[in-house]
């Protein structure tokens, strides 16, 4: 097998060491992940060795030797290089070179004892890889790996060799702690040597964490104790709020905003950017709210809604009772049972009115109305969105009633379907068959006036549906987008990896084969897939095949969410 | 166990003397007649099209095919542009309205953008390295290139399949996965050139390339 070496980008410019690492014999690759200059005591480096084994659970050791000279190495160079390998014992020994200043690699590959199958001699190849630490150590793959095996050098054969190679550079951190500044009895090359990265914001925002989440944590238990208190869970308003919209949007945000300020540590990093894609979808809700208060309560443009509220509603009642006329005619030549035809046009157009008279009972209030539900957008967008889709329903809950009578009245007349001449035959010649027949005969002649009411009506409630859908949808949109994922992915995408890429460099006859090695980001529909935050159930439940399934058998499609529909 | 080392190697184990009288098998790497060596042929696709196939060995581990789709062609474009803006003049004589105009400028532009992010391939590159896996790439015309990089654990073969494309049945060349389940299973067929569609004389180069590199990786990998 061709053996791979990982070369850190940073230790390109090094001066002459030995090569700290890890061996995967696996996958015959040797993954460096430090240059240990002279002058060192071998005493000291064994025990830095056995230390940051102890703490990393990686098999750190020593790989092999560095040599970063002028020109081809000295005779005694050469000669003290290779007696190192008697110091340190490595299978293999590695010994890279490089010339200063030029492209002139050359890498040797020592073997103590011969190797159980020999190959024919010089078949054995070596391949340097170069890899920019920085970025494998931050960077995460995705579908992340799991290595349930956490001891020493232990690595499942399963696993592919580059998940082996971002485990070890992820696990020893302890190696990258020491820079050059540090008075140690070792001096180290890596990512880190020139200065240890540290953020004041990030330590600052990690002290002040504490104190923050314990006082918002308890906030948060309050409100929650309120919301369960008995009086919500007598009937009437645990009816009404298991039914709207707002409650359930508000719920869910509670809920949220709990797992965010909660003192539980993020066990992985899968739970970590959860919350934090929580906290940033919290954040964006409650900046677009306000952005929408400081809107509506500019210029008086409440006033001009609520005094467009009244006439709108006016000229759709209006609207209405001039649909009526036209079905108490004959609509598109229709010939329609004329006494039924009254019957329900009248009754349609009594509920109108009574529904009229309620909107100019209401008038006077409505600027009042609005200006409170307007102050509802400080606890964000989607709230004053899920209220608008609440007042919608309620403003035209006399179309749900028109739909649900023209509903019912069409099941009424379907169940007759059923009691057909089958059951006539069976039951025999009696005066309950004759009866059963006119009644059905009847029902049968009277059945297009009300389906075209139904099919009036059901037109106007898809319409309050779409548009209460669409609401919906927008609310999910703010509420499940993963915001911190995607700017991640924008900014940093090394952080986000599906994979890696490989770019042949420059290559002379002689030499070992040099590759570049570099993350390949994840695509933006992956990040949105992965990282999507689970959404609340207030949406239309139904797919469009089962609407139309539900429309045409005459069931109905309520407003709201149904018990037991409760979606994860 | 005695092994016969290089004349070089042979030179270097004298020198250490005595003190360390191990038995050592050094291995230098790259051969002096290894290096990089290209070529170009040309080849044609499945509607007739010209392509380039360009081969690199960069040593006996390492291939790369490199091959280079016809470009955007003038009279294809010209051609698309006069249809649209005769189609939005046509509009705007009878509407008087000289939104529509502007919008067709807007759309042809934004339209040749999208196609040339998006949709037209320019090269396809497919590099094989031994022991470490199989790389495609697809550069875009405006210079966007997607990566695929699939280790070679996970490869159990590369083959010529046969496949129902609209009126006609045309040859791929394909990475068939290995099922981590099922040990003679197969998960997953990768399509290799799919915008280029070579025929099936440039397909049995690339395929013979592979299945050399492929064969020496099973005789000398240590799983079984």
């Amino acid at each position: 097998m061709v053996l791979k070496a990982f070369f850190p980008t940073c230790c390109v410019s090094a001066d002459s060491g030995l090569l700290v690492g890890r061996w995967v014999p696996e996958h015959s690759s040797a993954v460096v992940l430090a240059v240990l200059h002279f002058p060192f005591i071998p005493v000291q480096v064994k025990q830095l060795l056995a230390q940051v084994r102890q703490a990393s659970q990686v098999g750190v050791a020593v790989l092999g030797t560095w040599c970063h000279c002028r020109q081809e190495p000295e005779e005694s160079l050469g000669r003290f290089l290779e007696g190192l390998g008697a110091v340190f014992p490595h299978e293999p020994w590695l010994q890279l070179c490089r010339e200063r200043g030029g492209t002139f690699w050359s890498c040797e590959v020592t073997h103590q004892q011969a190797p159980a199958a020999p190959s024919a001699p010089g078949e054995d190849q070596v391949m340097l890889i170069f890899y920019d630490q920085r970025q494998v150590l931050l960077s995460q793959l995705h579908p992340p790996t799991v290595l349930p095996d956490r001891q020493a050098g232990a690595t499942p054969a399963s696993t592919g060799g580059l998940a082996a190679v971002f485990d070890t550079v992820a696990r020893s951190e302890v190696l990258f702690r020491s820079d050059r500044f540090d008075e140690g009895p070792v001096r180290l090359s890596h990512w880190q040597s020139e200065g240890v990265e540290a953020s004041i914001l990030a330590e600052l925002a990690r002290r002040a964490s504490g104190p923050v989440c314990l006082l918002l944590a308890s906030l948060l238990s309050l409100v929650s104790a309120v919301g369960a208190c008995r009086v919500f869970k007598l009937w009437p308003l645990s009816f009404v709020g298991s039914k709207l919209s707002t409650c359930e949007q508000l719920r869910h945000r509670l809920e949220h905003l709990t797992l965010i300020f909660s003192m539980r540590k993020a066990e992985n990093s899968a739970q970590l950017m959860r919350k934090v894609n929580m906290l940033a979808s919290v954040l964006l809700d409650v900046a677009l709210g306000l952005t929408l208060l400081s809107w509506l309560h500019g210029r008086s443009r409440i006033g001009h809604l609520a005094d467009a509220l009244v006439p709108v509603a006016d000229h759709v009642a209006e609207e209405l009772q001039h649909l009526l006329q036209w079905l108490m005619g004959a609509p598109a030549g229709l010939k329609m049972n004329r006494a039924l035809d009254q019957v329900l046009g009248r009754f349609f157009l009594y509920h109108i009115h009574l529904w009229i008279s309620y909107i100019h009972l209401m008038s006077p209030f409505v600027e009042h109305i609005l200006w409170h539900v307007g102050l509802s957008a400080c606890l964000g967008l989607t709230v004053a969105l899920s209220l608008l889709s609440d007042i919608i329903a309620l403003l035209t809950f006399h179309i749900y009633c028109f739909y649900v009578y023209g509903a019912r009245w069409g099941a009424a007349l379907g169940r007759p379907w059923a009691w057909g001449p089958a059951d006539a035959r069976r039951a025999g010649p009696s005066p309950q068959l004759f009866i059963g027949t006119l009644l059905f005969t009847i029902l049968l002649f009277l059945l297009p006036t009300t389906a075209l009411y139904y099919l009036v009506f059901t037109l106007l409630r898809l319409l309050v549906v779409a548009v209460q859908g669409l609401i919906h949808l927008l609310v999910d949109l703010i509420n499940s987008l993963p915001l911190y994922s995607l700017g991640l992915r924008l900014c940093r995408p090394y952080r986000l990896a599906a994979g890696v890429k490989f770019r042949v460099l420059q290559h002379e006859a002689g030499r070992p084969l040099r590759l570049l090695m570099q993350i390949n980001p994840l695509p933006y529909s992956r990040v949105m897939h992965t990282y999507r935050l689970p959404s609340c159930g207030c949406h239309p439940k139904d797919s469009w095949g089962a609407l139309c399934r539900k429309l045409f058998f005459g069931e109905l499609i309520y407003p709201w969410r149904q018990r037991g529909d409760k979606q994860d | 166990m005695v092994t016969r080392l290089p004349e070089a190697g042979l030179e270097r184990a004298g020198r250490l003397g005595p003190a360390i009288a191990v038995e050592r098998r050094a291995v230098r790497c790259g051969r002096p007649s290894g290096g990089v060596m290209e070529d170009e042929r040309s080849f044609s696709d499945i509607c007739g099209g010209r392509l380039a196939l360009q081969r690199r060995y960069y040593s006996p581990s390492c291939r790369e095919f490199c091959l280079s789709c016809p470009r955007l062609s003038l009279r294809s474009l010209t051609a698309v542009t006069c249809t649209v803006w005769l189609a939005a003049y046509g509009l705007f004589t009878l509407c008087e309205n000289s939104m529509i105009l502007s919008a067709a400028i807007f759309i042809t532009l934004l339209g040749l953008l999208g196609y040339l992010h998006f949709v037209k391939i320019d090269q396809e590159t497919l590099l094989i390295i031994d022991s470490l896996g199989i790389q495609m790439t697809s550069s875009y015309a405006s210079g966007k290139e997607s990566t695929t990089f699939i280790e070679m654990d996970k490869v159990k073969d590369i083959v010529i399949n046969e496949a129902i494309y609209m009126q006609k049945v045309i040859y791929y060349l394909c990475i068939l996965l290995k099922d981590p389940v099922e040990p003679h299973g197969i998960s997953q067929v990768v399509p290799v050139f799919q915008s280029a569609k070579p025929r099936l004389d440039c397909l049995i180069e690339v395929y013979r390339s592979c299945q050399e590199i492929l064969a020496h990786q099973k005789a000398t990998s240590t799983s079984p």
